[in-house]
């Protein structure tokens, strides 16, 4: 049974020579956009950076709240969609309807994946009080299971590295989330049969974003959990 | 790239880069400080940060298909990551050259 349309030509809009160029100024556009995801990430990274430099106790004892073996499943799961987003393209450039469909629906499943571990991390987090900045509320002594190798006395200013942690990565939540609505977008734009193998614009330039969301969590993974 | 279609990159490519995505996942695991229990210094961060772009690298280069991308999109692109460097480079110079004030007032 065939859920996707059969699909329908694309004519490009009028104030564009060609599909070619209408396609070309597409891609710079999402290029740009992405110039500008990189450089607000960038911001928090560059500040995570110094900050760790200036305090490093403070960052190697946040770091011991963090469980490794999330990040690590995280990241497969994150490469992982990355893999099907690819897939979902390379299918509707093939013509491959139904694959190129349940490709696109398998990397929302993935994003759904990866925001139920990191729900799980921050709700793991808030029970002990392990809020960013003023509302920091971490109490060792009323804690059951601290993690292992927590020194005697918390360096004072603990908060600061889950500021650090909460923004960056809630703003990639942020992102994955927001890529999970685009994706089912332009799922849902294929089943109706928007694309085909000479046009898929709008699939490219999601995928594109949808990388960019892997590639941040290709950084924060080694930076908040190993290092 | 002209009229007649866009570049496809071939099946086994993807699932290759996958494969090695995932490798380079296990390495930088396996050599890191929270899971060894080695001594943190700078020498495991540059690693860590040397192994991470590579795998961005693969991801940019083949997800992204940067690889068969035309020059302009490559330098729209490129221009992100220079201007990443002046602000690490700027930020970095002006903190690292007050950092005595920094630790005076720490005290």
């Amino acid at each position: 049974m065939s859920i996707v349309n059969p699909p329908k030509d694309h004519h490009h809009a009028h104030h564009f020579d060609s599909a070619e160029q209408e396609y070309q100024t597409s891609k710079v556009g999402i290029w740009l956009f992405m110039v500008t995801e990189i450089l607000m990430f960038g911001g928090l990274f560059v500040g995570f950076a110094l900050f760790k430099n200036i305090y490093p106790e403070v960052f190697e004892t946040g770091a011991l709240f963090l469980d490794w073996h999330l990040g690590a499943a995280n990241t497969i799961v994150l490469l992982t969609s990355s893999l099907t987003m690819a897939l979902g393209i390379y299918y509707i450039q093939t013509g491959k309807r139904e694959a190129a469909f349940w490709n696109l629906i398998a990397t929302i499943a993935c994003g759904a994946i990866f925001m139920v571990i990191k729900y799980f991390e921050y709700t793991h987090k808030f029970h002990m009080g392990l809020f960013p900045g003023g509302l920091f509320s971490f109490d060792p002594t009323s804690v059951a299971q601290l993690p292992a190798g927590l020194p005697e006395v918390l360096p004072a200013n603990l908060a600061l590295y889950f500021s650090f942690y909460f923004c960056m990565t809630g703003l990639h939540g942020i992102h994955v989330v927001s890529g999970m609505i685009l994706i089912g977008w332009v799922a849902w734009r294929h089943k109706r049969g928007d694309f085909n193998p000479k046009y898929f614009t709008a699939v490219e330039g999601v995928g594109i974003f949808w990388h960019v969301v892997d590639l941040i969590w290709i950084y924060l993974f080694p930076l908040l959990y190993l290092v | 790239m002209s009229d007649s279609g866009h570049h496809i990159t071939p099946f086994k490519t993807y699932i290759i880069v996958y494969g090695v995505l995932l490798c380079f996942t296990v390495l930088t695991v396996v050599v890191a400080p929270s899971v060894t229990g080695v001594e943190r210094n700078l020498m495991n961060t540059l690693l860590a940060m040397g192994i991470a772009t590579v795998k961005a690298s693969l991801v940019i280069l083949w997800f992204m298909h940067q690889k068969y991308e035309n020059n302009f999109n490559r330098i729209v692109f490129g221009a992100g990551f220079f201007f990443l460097i002046v602000l690490v480079f700027f930020s970095a110079l002006d903190i690292f050259s007050r950092y005595n004030m920094i630790n005076e007032f720490g005290k």
